[in-house]
Formats: structure tokens, sequence, C-alpha cells
């Protein structure tokens, strides 16, 4: 089964890229790759980047800023592919912002 | 005849065949549903040709078949299933079937951390327990529609986020049966409030998280937080006899012992005493060891404070603070006590015990018209009948004394001359 591992984090708090954690992502993304487990997985840009848009009858409307303006941020994914959801949720254990701010895991829907 | 035993192989074995149903076909729909049918398919013929050798596996073997009915049903109607035939060539193979034991890896996945825990409770009725959707629904007051819409999301959960069938590994063991133990628990103390709008239709909870208990203890024996919440359940369950009088709440260290269950007691002791040789403390033996000591006659109160002592280290919370300041007045220090209760008066604002711990507290420290205002706060508070009954009567005498000692002061104040006090 395929998941997605959402990684939200509160763009006030976390340091952005500190080297240390930096270093921990690469050992993981290392890791995951050995283990055959890693489909896909990046960073965002800080939300501030973001642009959000809407199509209602036909006319595109767009905002600056991200879709909902809550104080944990998407901040990145993983996409791992696990026999289960034990699996998926200790690999998703282990992505060094788990430590500071929230992992969600949700199953991929696959279209046969 | 044959409609009893059915009724009894069912009674007994009801989550064993729902749990091997599930380990082969991985969805507890279709297995609820093929169990209903061979359990249809039993009424009609045992009736006729009489109840088979063994049952059990009649019942399972007829399941299957009516599963992969199920299955090839559905197969015809367009739901591509490749696993139909290599299930079908698996069970075709053995006639009458060994009935494997599946109970462990069922619980350990209806209690999974990734469900809500009401739905952890829920689902583990429904499985193991076998109650019917009505039955719990009742039990937590809910209505039967929301209580069928929470399985069947919880089911739908299990399937679709990839939820394993498995007994969890050494590195999550704790954590997972940790979990199990706390659903069976609240199954238990659900079942042991007295709960106002109870009637006889409701059914018995403490009997199925003993039922419960008692079949993960077979499953996995040694395990000393098993054997801990099994002896936990075993002696509160002893009291319940005793713990009402007129459908009033008694108090502990107020009740008929001569109301205990003798054999109740004896079995809990020996487990939580076995339990605590192997010197792996955790909460459920420290609780149990507690409950066993405050049976004792006299109570070792030194004992129980200490117990709590260790309690405190795995669940750090403001109960089990309370819990303790409650022991620390037992042995003899109320002040210090008092002290540590009203401490924890914003965490527990709404927490009835909270109240009734404080109001007795006061009354006894002789804060008497505070007393008078948390016990009303605890009446505010409680949940149920019994409790409020016992509350009332401990106003009841405070306000008795209060007039007393109002009376004593009044006629003391006129002879200082009016004096302000």
């Amino acid at each position: 089964m395929k998941y997605i591992a959402l990684i939200y984090y509160d763009p006030a708090q976390e340091p952005q890229s500190g080297a240390s954690m930096n270093e921990a992502y690469f050992d993981l993304n290392r890791r995951a790759v050995e283990a055959g487990v890693l489909v896909a997985g990046d960073a965002l840009h800080p939300p501030a980047t973001a642009t959000t848009l809407r199509v209602r009858g036909g006319r595109t409307e767009t905002m600056d800023g991200p879709f909902a303006d809550t104080k944990e941020q998407l901040g990145g994914y993983y996409i791992f592919d696990c026999p289960d959801l034990d699996s998926a949720l200790a690999w998703a254990a282990q992505i060094p912002s788990a430590q500071v701010g929230a992992i969600e895991v949700r199953p991929l829907i696959v279209f046969e | 005849m044959s409609k009893e035993a059915l009724a009894r192989v069912l009674a007994e074995d009801r989550g064993r065949l729902l749990a091997a149903l599930i380990a082969g076909f991985r969805d507890f729909d279709l297995a609820e549903d093929a169990l209903s049918d061979a359990t249809e398919a039993a009424l009609l013929h045992w009736g006729r040709s009489g109840v088979p050798d063994q049952p059990r596996a009649w019942l399972l073997t007829v399941a299957r078949r009516k599963a992969l009915d199920r299955l090839r049903r559905a197969q015809r109607a367009g739901a591509a299933s490749p696993t139909v035939a290599l299930l079908a060539e698996e069970f075709s193979s053995a006639e009458t079937p060994e009935i494997p034991d599946e109970r462990l890896r069922l619980i350990f996945t209806c209690c999974h951390p990734a469900l809500d825990p009401k739905s952890r409770v829920a689902l583990t009725l429904r499985t193991l327990g076998g109650l019917t959707t009505v039955e719990i629904a009742r039990a937590f007051l809910d209505s039967e529609t929301a209580m069928g819409q929470r399985l069947s999301r919880t089911k739908a959960k299990i399937a679709r986020a990839g939820i394993p069938f498995v007994v969890p590994g050494p590195a999550d063991w704790a954590a997972r049966l940790e979990s199990v133990l706390t659903v069976i628990y609240l199954i238990f103390n659900e079942g042991y409030a007295v709960t106002a709008g109870r009637g006889p239709d409701r059914v018995d909870l403490c009997a199925e998280a003993i039922f419960l208990a008692r079949m993960l203890n077979e499953q996995r024996p040694s395990e000393p937080e098993v054997q801990g919440l099994l002896a936990l359940l075993l002696l509160t369950d002893a009291r319940r006899a005793a713990r009402l009088d007129a459908g009033t709440l008694v108090p502990l260290d107020a009740q008929d012992r001569s109301l205990w269950d003798r054999g109740l007691i004896d079995e809990g002791e020996a487990l939580i005493e076995q339990a605590l040789t192997r010197r792996a403390p955790g909460p459920f033996q420290i609780k149990a060891a507690i409950a066993a000591l405050h049976m004792g006659d006299p109570v070792d109160r030194a004992q129980v404070l200490l117990l709590y002592d260790s309690l405190l280290r795995f669940e750090p919370t403001p109960v089990v603070r309370l819990n303790r300041a409650v022991a620390l007045a037992e042995v003899g220090a109320p002040e210090a006590a008092l002290a540590q209760v009203e401490a924890l008066a914003v965490d527990l604002a709404t927490y009835q015990p909270f109240h009734a711990a404080h109001a007795a507290l006061l009354s006894r420290t002789g804060r008497l018209k505070k007393a008078a205002q948390a016990y009303a706060r605890a009446i505010d508070l409680s949940g149920n009948e019994a409790e409020t009954a016992f509350l009332r009567a401990r106003l009841a005498d405070l306000a008795g004394n209060l007039t007393k000692k109002e009376a004593e002061q009044s006629s003391a104040q006129v002879q200082q001359g009016g004096e302000d006090t």
C-alpha cells in the first residue's frame, strides 16, 4: 500500500533548515531508499510563497497565501510504499519534523 | 434442543469463530455476514438432522462457504477479487477444520491506537464480546443509528488505512498492550458505574470486560500487566453486592464484608501476587495491589500511600494526585492532604470525585461551611442516583453539625458580649 505522510510544522517555531535537521532528513532518505519504501518526498517553500485559487462560474479567483490560515502548516511530504499502516507509522515516526510538528499519515487510493 | 446448542456454541465461541473468519478473509463485514448466514443454516439443519459432533467446526466450514458464495456473487457483479479461487482452495483442503485461535490478533486490531478510543471499545464489544449493535448503543446511551455508523466507519478505516491483523512485535508490544488493557478497563468501568436510566435490558459490561481480560490472560499467560488488569477487575467486581444499600452508594470502609465474593478475591489476590513476583511493575498491577490492600483488615494505609507514589511515576495525572492526597489524609495528614487537593482545583473543576474528596477533607479539618459548598458542587456534578444519595446523606450530616456548631457559637458570642468572630 502507498501512504502519504504530510509534514505539518509551525513556521514561527521551527528553525527552517538547521544543519542537523538537514542531516537527519538525508539520513532518513538514505535508509528509506535502501529499504525500498521511498516512493517520493519533497520539502515545500514556506507558506508565504503559496498561492490559492478557486474556479467559480468559469472565473479563476486567485489569492495570496495558503489554503488554511492555521498555526501549523504543510511543510513537506513523503510517499512510502509499505505493507500496512503499522509499517507506515514506523517510517513516519522517523521524520525529523515529527519531533517538533505533526505528521498526518493517509493511505493513497489506487485506481486499478 | 438444537436451538439451545446453537446459542451455547455462539455464546462461547462467537468471538473465536469471527476471529478465524476475519483472519481468513480480512473483512469484518464479510465475516459477520457469513457467520450469521451459517447461524441461519444451523437453525435449519441442526433442527432437521441433529446437532453435529463438532458444532464449532461445522459453523466455521459453513461460514467459510457462505463467505465464498458472497465473494463470488460480488465478483459476478463486477468487483474484481482474484483471491476467491485461492481462498476456496485453501478452505476445501480441510473438511473439519482446526479452528485457529486468532482472537489475540483480532483484539490488537480492534484496539489499534489509530482508531478513536470510543470506537475501539465499541468494535471490541461487537467482535470479541459478541454484543449486538443495539446492546452496545444502549450501554453507551447512544442511538442505534449513531452506533451503527460508528462501527461502519471504524471497520472502513481498518480496511482502507491498512491497519494490520497482527500481534505487535516487541518494539510496539508495551504501548499496544496498554491500549488493549485500557479498552477492557473502560468497558468494565462503564458497567460498574451505576448510571441513571440503567434498565434490566442493559447488558452486563463488567462480565464482558472480565471475559475479555480472562481471554487475554489465556492467550498471553504470565504477562504481568494482563494479570494486573484481571486482578483489578476481579477484586473490584467482588465488592459489587456490597457497594449499594437501598440505592445509596456505600464507601469501601463502610461495606458489609460478608457480602464480598471470597472466590473472586482469592483469585484476584493470587493473580496480583504472581504478577508482582515478575518485578515488572505497571499501572494495572499497582492499581490491583491498592485494591487488594483496601480490602485488608485492617487496611495498611502506609503501604497504600507508597503504592500511589509508584503509580504517580507511571501516571502523573491530576486524578492519581487526588487519590494520593486522599491516601495521605488516611495516614493522618489531613491538612497537608487538603492543601494538595486544593492545588488540583483548576485541573479537576468538573470532576465529581474531586469535589467529594475536597468536601470530606474540609469537613474533617473543621471547615464545615466550605465543606457544605463542596458537597453541593459534587451533587451537581454527580451522574448517578446512588452517588447522589450518598453525597446528600453526607451533606445532611454536615448541615446537622453546622447548625449545632452555629448554635454553640452564637451562645458563646452572647456570653462573650457578642464579639465578632
